[in-house]
């Protein structure tokens, strides 16, 4: 069973007496440990986490200024978009100012035209007038030397011939003035 | 009747139960006795095995720590978990600050050493926690207890000792009764517990499993069918005390090492308390 020897040879003592030499070697068993643990477990571990959190935090930082320079681009397209509109519509203003600004410079135009045309033609009607007064004058001039002529070729004391001379001068005068009419 | 019959039983036979003194194996190599050295035991079992415990720490971090890749394998993984765990849930958390990683060699190794050396108590043939025997749990407080002191000394000077036993805010006529109680526990008290709870938790577990083991023993050579029958029952108690045990010896190198990481906080922001 149990070894009865041990137990008598180490009756009596305290189980509180530690045996020194076990002291002793927990003492150097510990101090060999935490050499080795120094010297080459922690910086291995140390350095394999410094590694890790960098390139964690590394890839972090990637990401944030890729982010960054995404937001920056959007940032910068919107301002575009936003300068592209601006321009369409000042453009499309100034278009629609400009169309006013032709058709206004047509109107104008025309009406200084037709201004112009119904100055011309009210030259045109003056000149004819005045040549028609002219001609007439001068008809007048040779009618009415005709007609004396005439009322004096007859005789003058026939008076129911003169009068048919008279009447059938003014005759003609209606008739020549009704073609001139037709004419115009 | 089964409790009937174990004393009666006993008190024939003369049930002989295990000692302290059977947790202390007979050396293998004496020495001492030959000088007259007043600690005259030899080299014994529980010596082998703080030293088997160093060769098998050493040997599974040396392998896990070399050839550190970013991406792990299973052997760095593991290595880095343990080293992890004592680095962040213990060091990091309890002592915390910038200078924590000076302090945490100090809390692994104790971490390591005194969990392998308390788990040999629960391997067959082995079946020794190292730290049953007191020489190695006082051997391991001390290095301790130097270690908190010295702390407070350099960070501190002199006056670590009136910041460690001169608590802020209390009224000078409750000094005289407050100042010697701490220095009690904060000087005696505390490095005896440190060491003894380990030694203590761990004698305990060892001489419970021990008393089992010889109890089953004896109750199968009595030849009585009856209690030949009883020792069934000592088993199944006895594996359910070793499964505590188990926990407990994790338990203990827990607390073990947590408590040094309260002093050595203690001692650094004595003036902080």
């Amino acid at each position: 069973m149990l070894n009865a020897a041990i137990m008598a040879a180490e009756e009596g003592s305290s189980p509180l007496a530690p045996n020194w030499w076990e002291f002793l070697v927990t003492l150097a068993g510990f101090a060999v440990l935490m050499f080795i643990v120094i010297k080459y477990v922690m910086p291995a571990f140390e350095k394999t986490f410094a590694a890790r959190t960098e390139a964690i935090e590394g890839g972090i930082a990637k990401a944030e200024a890729a982010q960054a320079q995404a937001n920056a681009a959007l940032d910068e397209y919107k301002q575009q978009l936003v300068e592209a509109r601006t321009e369409a519509n000042r453009i499309r203003e100034e278009a629609r100012a400009e169309g006013a600004q032709i058709l206004a410079d047509l109107k104008e135009k025309a009406a200084a035209e037709s201004a112009r045309i119904s100055e011309q033609a009210h030259v045109q009607i003056e000149a004819e007038r005045q040549a028609a007064v002219v001609s007439l004058r001068a008809e007048v001039g040779t009618l009415a030397t005709d007609l004396a002529s005439r009322i004096v070729g007859e005789s003058l004391a026939d008076d129911a011939r003169s009068a048919r001379v008279i009447d059938r001068f003014l005759a003609d005068l209606e008739t020549s003035s009704q073609s001139a009419g037709a004419a115009k | 009747m089964i409790a009937l019959a174990l004393p009666a039983a006993t008190t024939e036979e003369g049930f002989v139960a295990p000692t302290i003194e059977d947790t202390h194996y007979r050396d293998i190599l004496p020495w001492g006795d030959h000088y007259g050295v007043w600690f005259d035991p030899g080299f014994g079992k529980q010596m082998l095995m703080v030293i088997l415990s160093v060769v098998l720490i050493a040997t599974f971090f040396l392998v896990a720590s070399r050839r550190q890749q970013l991406v792990p394998g299973k052997m760095q993984f593991l290595g880095e978990s343990a080293y992890g765990f004592v680095r962040n849930s213990i060091g990091k958390d309890i002592i915390g600050g910038r200078d924590f990683l000076k302090y945490v060699p100090w809390l692994f190794t104790a971490f390591f050493f005194v969990l392998v050396n308390n788990i040999f108590g629960a391997i067959p043939f082995l079946q020794l926690p190292s730290f049953s025997h007191p020489g190695s749990a006082y051997a391991i407080a001390a290095i301790f207890y130097i270690l908190w002191v010295g702390i407070g000394l350099k960070k501190h000077g002199l006056r670590y000792f009136k910041l460690a036993v001169v608590p802020s805010g209390v009224p000078w006529y409750i000094l005289p009764i407050v100042v010697p109680i701490e220095i009690i526990s904060n000087f005696i008290v505390r490095p005896v517990t440190h060491s003894l709870r380990l030694f203590a938790t761990m004698l305990a577990g060892h001489l419970i499993v021990t008393l089992a083991g010889s109890a089953i023993e004896y109750m199968v050579s009595t030849g009585n069918i009856l209690l030949q029958g009883t020792s069934v029952l000592v088993l199944v108690g006895a594996v359910a005390m070793y499964m505590l045990e188990a926990l407990i010896m994790i338990l203990q190198a827990y607390v073990f090492t947590l408590l040094a990481a309260i002093y050595i906080e203690g001692a650094l922001h004595a003036d902080a308390h």
